[in-house]
């Protein structure tokens, strides 16, 4: 056993998809910030789950297993569910709870016929694509890791290098246009972003609970600090870390899938944050008052 | 009765039941709070397994009315405790339905019960999972088990329709003639706790939800009359079940997620040509403007 394991950490494959979980969970943690400022933690529930059909329309398309096309299929259903969810809630009595329950279980639906229909009918090899709704970090292979580890690295400078503006126009979005801000191209900007994030990460945790990963992390980096930039880079790191945390686990004990191994352990950072946060956390609260 | 002959009274019980107790939850615009109890019943189901070691109905039952509470429970505390309304729903769906899933991951081989059941269902296999009593063949359990839920939630709302009424439409009216909305809440809650882990073996943890809450989304599209809203859900829950089934022969995929479609291609027909609906919107305009 502990041969199994020396072997494995060594390997080369091992350390790229830890530094891709890592990075990939950093990036989450990050843009999830401003998911959460924008109240949108279920809306991002619900890009994840619309990007399934995708996933399988992709494959469909060149009956080969090939990433980019995967997650070029992915993004394109997942801005579509997004989109259709403006629809509903713009068009008709439904509340945007309602709206999003419909898309996220209607979406998955399509993503699962899709599933179902390639593994009876089509010839090309489809082994891995079940990964796809709780993930599996052991099925990435060299060339998957760079592309997801570029990628995040990409999203973090994007977010960085608008982080001003993103607040502004979150905070006070009327102030934001009196200096000039685009406030609707960086909402824009920042939708973008969230279905990038998302899809890069299905293939490692999974559509089912990658929005976890975007919700749990500034929820609890709150209980810790009240400045915004803090809080952002805090949600980055215990996004990090549960990511990669996460991945060791699944990487190492056989049939661990690693979507829900990663949401354990940042559940478990939050309710450590819920409890122990040196600013809002509750045995902070009570030692404060008595 | 014939083998399809089951399935299809299957499918039609989980399209009613869930149909029925799914409406109310439209109407009350708490739809993501079902999702998240449609997930996190899991853990209920894994939990009643692994202390009873069998996977008979009552213990599945009583381990997912509790959980279910618990989830409602726990989004409520947090709420009260200064996190948004979503977020705390994301928080407690994935943290709860990550640990059913891990620990699942776990029993695996043991028993027909892992990941792609807990997914999906396998409404193929009711019929031969039979109820025996007494060496008398009665059908398959879970007619018996979906029967038994569909009688307690109609007993349920009939005994209180006018408090569930009230409490749907104006919340502070009803407090201020003493009708106890708490208890009406978490009661309907395990109403839907029910339908999910009755509905489990057929349909899934995950597609239960297009059930839920589709039907009742469309059937308030098409009415604003309470009791019309319930009824039509019902129905268009259980014509989703046989034309979803009829598909899923045809196109060899998976029964569940051609359940969950058909709901969807419901909801898109009501959405687009009722009253209000987008393509009678637009010939209103164009009759006008001519």
């Amino acid at each position: 056993m502990s041969d199994y394991f020396s072997i494995f950490l060594s390997s080369a494959n091992f350390r790229w998809v830890i530094t891709g979980s890592l990075l990939l969970g950093f990036a989450c943690g990050l843009i999830g910030t401003f998911v959460l400022l924008k109240k949108q933690s279920l809306i991002s529930d619900a890009m994840a789950h619309a990007a399934l059909p995708g996933v399988g329309i992709g494959f469909l398309f060149f009956n080969e297993k090939n990433l980019p096309v995967l997650l070029l299929g992915a993004t394109l259903t997942s801005l579509l569910g997004t989109y259709l969810i403006q629809v509903i809630i713009k068009h008709s009595k439904l509340d945007t709870d309602a709206a999003i329950g419909v898309i996220i279980s209607v979406f998955f639906g399509v993503g699962i016929v899709l599933l179902t229909f390639i593994q009876q009918h089509a010839t090309g090899n489809h082994a891995g694509l079940k990964e796809f709704i709780f993930g599996q970090a052991a099925s990435l292979v060299n060339r998957d890791v760079q592309l997801i580890t570029v990628s995040a690295i990409v999203l973090v400078l994007i977010t960085m290098v608008c982080f001003k503006e993103f607040k502004i126009a979150i905070f006070d979005p009327h102030f934001a246009k009196g200096l000039g801000i685009p406030v609707s191209l960086l909402n824009g900007v920042l939708m973008l972003l969230i279905v990038g994030i998302v899809v890069i990460g299905i293939q490692m945790v999974g559509v089912v609970l990658i929005a976890a990963l975007l919700i749990t992390p500034p929820l609890s980096a709150r209980y810790w600090t009240d400045e915004l930039p803090i809080m952002a880079g805090l949600s980055g790191v215990l996004g990090a870390l549960s990511g990669a945390i996460g991945t060791w686990f699944s990487a190492t004990i056989p049939n661990l899938p690693t979507g829900p191994m990663i949401v354990l352990v940042i559940s478990a950072i939050f309710l450590i944050s819920l409890l122990f946060g040196s600013k809002h956390g509750i045995v902070m609260k009570v030692v404060q008052t008595s | 009765m014939s083998y399809t002959g089951w399935i299809i009274i299957t499918g039609i019980l989980v399209g009613v039941t869930c149909g029925i107790n799914g409406s109310l939850l439209v109407l009350r615009k708490t739809a993501m709070l079902a999702d998240a109890i449609s997930h996190t019943v899991l853990l209920g189901i894994v939990g009643a397994f692994f202390i009873t070691q069998t996977l008979h109905g009552i213990p599945m039952l009583i381990g997912a009315a509790v959980v279910g509470l618990l989830t409602a429970y726990l989004v409520e505390t947090l709420n009260q405790k200064g996190v948004q309304k979503d977020a705390s729903i994301g928080v407690i769906f994935t943290s709860l339905f990550a640990l059913a899933v891990v620990l699942l991951s776990f029993i695996g081989s043991q028993v027909h019960l892992d990941t792609e059941h807990a997914l999906m269902g396998e409404i193929a296999f009711v019929p031969w999972n039979r109820f025996i009593l007494h060496g008398i063949d009665l059908g398959p359990k879970a007619v018996w088990m979906l029967s038994a839920v569909l009688l307690i939630s109609l007993t349920v709302i009939i005994l209180f329709y006018k408090q569930i009424k009230i409490s749907t439409f104006d919340h502070h009216y009803a407090i201020l003639i003493g009708i106890p909305v708490g208890f009406i809440h978490y009661l309907l809650m395990t109403l839907v706790s029910l339908s999910t882990v009755a509905s489990f073996n057929s349909v899934g943890a995950i597609l239960v939800v297009a059930m839920l809450i589709v039907p009742g989304a469309t059937a308030y599209l098409l009415s604003d009359r309470f009791i019309n809203v319930i009824l039509l859900s019902g129905l268009i829950g259980g014509l989703s079940a046989i034309l979803g089934y009829w598909s899923a022969v045809q196109l060899n995929v998976s029964i569940a997620g051609a359940m969950a479609t058909t709901t969807g291609l419901f909801f898109m027909l009501a959405f687009l040509f009722h009253r209000e609906g987008l393509v009678i919107k637009y010939f209103r305009h164009r009759l006008r403007s001519q």
